[in-house]
């Protein structure tokens, strides 16, 4: 007879990709947004708001958040399962952290649709 | 066999007497610098925010992030990213077992230093 212990079965695979995935977005962003301000130099207000206006940027500096965001998520979760024992306490973190980032996701949204 | 498995073994988790290898260093301040940067997030999205809103919210950004202690902070932000984009990078080689020799995963771990902290110094010339 096989006696398999079967707990907690691939979902943290899944997560480990997410979390891998998520870096390469917003590595490649960094990269990007760097040698986009290289190129333009904004020196003012209205410099500084065209670049983020332009539609590709804007697309793509969305997506760095919407990663961040997620990436952030995982990193924080292994944080609190790392160091906070208690179910309960353990538990309210990560609402507290689900309910912080999915606001900051609005958040990033209000402020690059504004524009 | 079930009794090895459950053997005592010593352990250490004195932080005033571990001393972490140079990997270790990384990884540690990899976790920090990521922690840190979550923390500081409402900071980071008000002043983008703030910086792209208006003319008016623009010149409020420019002098709130010339304040001292705000500077202070933007400095630290600026090595959190900066070290957990040199880690990051390095931790995804090793995750598709690029330099996971132990004398190539010090010298990686050493050019993570020699890296992010230059870079920190001259990204902070530059923008702050």
């Amino acid at each position: 007879m096989i006696n398999r212990i079967v707990v907690g079965a691939h979902y943290g695979l899944k997560d480990w990709i997410a979390q891998r995935a998520t870096a390469v977005v917003m590595a490649v962003y960094s990269v990007l947004i760097a040698a986009v301000l290289l190129v333009v130099r904004p020196a003012t207000f209205e410099a500084w708001q065209g670049v983020f206006a332009n539609g590709v940027i804007k697309f793509l500096t969305f997506l760095f958040f919407v990663s961040l965001f997620y990436h952030a998520w995982i990193g924080v979760r292994d944080i609190w399962m790392d160091y906070v024992k208690p179910v309960g306490v353990r538990l309210t973190l990560h609402v507290l952290t689900i309910c912080a980032l999915v606001g900051y996701t609005a958040w990033a949204a209000a402020i690059l649709w504004r524009l | 066999m079930a009794e090895m498995t459950i053997k005592k073994r010593p352990k250490n988790l004195d932080l005033t007497t571990i001393r972490l290898p140079l990997p270790g260093k990384v990884s540690i301040l990899h976790r920090v610098s990521g922690a840190g940067l979550f923390l500081c997030l409402p900071v980071i999205l008000w002043l983008f925010g703030a910086s792209l809103g208006s003319p008016e919210s623009f010149a409020t950004f420019k002098s709130v992030a010339g304040m001292l202690p705000v500077k202070v902070i933007l400095a630290g932000l600026l090595w959190a990213f900066v070290h957990h984009f040199c880690a990051g990078i390095r931790f995804l080689l090793l995750d598709i077992h690029v330099g996971i020799e132990k004398e190539a995963a010090r010298q990686s771990a050493a050019v993570v230093f020699a890296v992010s902290i230059p870079l920190t110094l001259i990204l902070w010339g530059v923008l702050l």
